[in-house]
């Protein structure tokens, strides 16, 4: 935790993003496949934003765009108004996937990104700090091989943290946590999130995570995604889950997502 | 007469043996058998010794070692002998004699065998079938003739292959990476690469300066093109989602290069100078044969002018023992490297 309380010291407010009229497809053997139709969304600096949708809707292609992976078929992304024209360690993705290097160790593996920009040297404690975090300090030494699916995910948590980004991206970074572990982590993000004041961008299939989570849900159509709803979590933290407010708004998006029938 | 009741009761013995071990309730019976086994080799071994030692070598035989290989059968026989029985005092050293025990059994029947069969009752024909203690004889009489033949053998494998592992190595990772490089390299590599080395045996040698030069050409030919071919298939297999990671992360090129392309690559790499290494050992015998005039192929060429035999099976000994401890070390450093793969196969 000790790079992560250092930050209070200089509290780094996450930076402004700014999704203006993005639409994007893939080509698919020449037939074009529309991914994102429209979509426009703001993120005021250190919000938390959740995106729900159906499966295949083009929410991690959002994501993709917003990290700087692609660029958007038109349309136009910014940070803080800057255009983004590419990857940058400002904005740190946790993946669907953990995708860690199975080559490297965990420690290997979270310090990732500051050996990429060069300043491993003088930052070893932040990558120590990292995986204690997550509760994997046992684990430093060991290969991705030998992790289980949840403890590889929250290696992949930690690689990002380490960077200090001023905007997380997380693509269902709890997707593969058991539910008890999947909990514990819910309230250690939001409590990262309110330490380090990161915007944050979180895709989810899971709307009582969303809502435990966010200050905003994002709801989006099938695909090609459009933005159906757009709805403010307006109840302070820490949440409780069985909150009355956070219920009712559940109703709501579950039946914007059709699945009102079944609750 | 001794000798032979000796080697006719070990016989029966390990045939028993062998059949125990085939029977069905193995394990423990292993684990009774596993001193036994190691005092049976030790016997087979002394059978191996008396023979030498007691019977009289055939007329036309003419060796002068055979009384020190008597001996120094004797000696091993003892030795596992002692070692096996008194495996619990001598810690690993034991252990590996007992894991290594039913090898050491057949070992010393084959070399009884193998003495009676070609010294002893000439059932197989001089000088194609020369004897244990003819071959023994080579290393003692011929030892600097092969000790200099195996030193410019290593030295032309070990440059050549130097020299090809790292051009392929180099020249795959570059083709994996860059489309440019590609675009002209991969037809060079498509024309040339197929052609066995060997075929370019009599250009070489006369456009190279030296023959030296010529056969470091041809192994490192012949070492260049599978390893170039399997670090290109390695580095252009490597999956996006690595150099998505590495990218958001603030990588530069030179990074997903260097700590994203070829570490995912490396086990394809490891695939490809193993092959290289298979290749370019026949390559350098050929070269050897045929231009050099020094090292363990030449050496064999020249045995085999001179009717010697014994010499060559002594040298095919030596370079069988150089090519598979150049493989056990190319996998001591795969494996090395490459610890955090599971299952990787065991040399
Ligand atoms: N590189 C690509 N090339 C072609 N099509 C793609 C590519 N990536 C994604 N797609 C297509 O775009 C659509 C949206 O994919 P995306 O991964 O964004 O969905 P998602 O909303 O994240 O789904 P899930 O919730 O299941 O992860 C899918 O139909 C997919 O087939
Ligand atoms: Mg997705």
């Amino acid at each position: 935790m000790v790079a992560l309380a250092l930050k209070q010291e200089a509290p780094l407010a996450g930076a402004a993003l700014d999704i203006d009229d993005v639409s994007h497809h893939f080509d698919i053997d020449g037939k074009l496949l529309p991914v994102l139709d429209h979509v426009s969304l703001n993120a005021k600096p250190g919000e938390f934003v959740a995106l729900l949708g159906p499966s295949g809707c083009g929410k991690s292609t959002l994501l993709r765009l917003v990290a700087g992976l692609e660029p958007p078929r038109s349309g136009s992304l910014t940070e803080d108004g800057r255009p983004i024209k590419g990857p940058h360690p400002s904005r740190v993705v946790v993946f669907q996937d953990p995708t860690l290097f199975p080559w490297r160790t965990v420690w290997k593996n979270v310090a990732l990104g500051l050996e990429a920009q060069g300043i491993i040297k003088s930052q070893r404690p932040r990558v120590d700090a990292a995986i204690e975090l997550v509760g994997l300090s046992g684990f430093a030494n060991a290969y991705p091989h030998q992790l289980s699916g949840g403890m590889a995910q929250r290696v992949s948590l930690a690689r990002a943290l380490v960077n200090d980004p001023q905007i997380l991206i997380l693509d269902e970074p709890l997707g593969k946590l058991d539910s008890l572990t999947r909990l514990s982590m819910q309230t250690e993000i939001v409590s990262l999130w309110q330490r380090n004041g990161f915007t944050t961008l979180l895709v989810t299939h899971d709307v009582e995570e969303a809502l435990f989570l966010a200050q905003r849900v994002i709801v989006f159509s099938d695909r090609p995604a459009s933005i159906k709803a757009d709805i403010t979590v307006d109840t302070p933290y820490p949440r409780h889950r069985g909150d009355a407010y956070l219920a009712e708004l559940r109703q709501q998006i579950l039946g914007l997502l059709g699945l009102d029938a079944t609750w | 007469m001794s000798s032979a009741s000796n080697s006719e009761f070990t016989l029966p013995q390990s045939a028993e043996e062998g059949a125990a071990f085939a029977g069905a309730n193995w394990p423990p019976l292993a684990t009774l058998l596993a001193g036994s086994t190691g005092l049976l080799a030790g016997l087979a071994w002394a059978a191996f010794g008396l023979v030498s030692l007691l019977l009289p070598d055939v007329e036309a035989g003419d060796w002068s070692q055979t009384r020190n290989v008597g001996a120094a059968a004797l000696g091993i026989a003892a030795a596992i002998a002692i070692l096996s029985l008194g495996a619990p005092w001598f810690g690993r050293v034991g252990a590996g004699l007992r894991k290594r025990a039913p090898w050491l059994l057949l070992l010393g029947l084959l070399l009884t065998v193998w003495e009676l069969a070609t010294a002893k009752f000439g059932w197989l024909p001089l000088p194609f079938f020369p004897p244990p203690q003819a071959i023994v004889e080579v290393y003692t009489d011929d030892l600097p003739k092969l000790a200099a033949s195996v030193w410019a053998s290593v030295k032309l494998q070990l440059g050549g292959y130097a020299i090809g592992a790292l051009l392929g190595f180099v020249t795959g990772v570059s083709i994996g990476w860059s489309v440019a490089v590609g675009y002209w390299i991969h037809p060079i590599l498509r024309f040339i690469g197929p052609l066995p080395a060997t075929a370019w045996l009599p250009i070489a040698f006369f456009t190279f300066p030296s023959s030296w030069s010529a056969s470091t050409f041809l192994i490192a030919l012949a070492t260049g093109f599978p390893v170039t071919v399997l670090t290109w298939s390695g580095v252009a297999s490597v999956s996006n989602a690595y150099y998505d990671v590495a990218r958001t992360l603030g990588a530069k090129p030179s990074f997903l290069v260097l700590k994203v392309a070829i570490p995912a690559a490396l086990p394809h790499v490891f695939v490809g100078l193993f092959m290289g290494l298979g290749a370019s050992f026949a390559v350098l015998v050929v070269a050897e044969m045929i231009g050099v005039k020094a090292g363990l192929g030449w050496y064999l060429q020249w045995a085999q002018g001179w009717a010697a035999y014994a010499n060559m099976y002594a040298a095919l000994i030596v370079m069988s023992l150089l090519c598979s401890g150049a493989i056990t070390a190319l996998f001591r450093v795969r494996d090395g490297l490459l610890i955090w793969q599971k299952g990787v196969v065991k040399w």
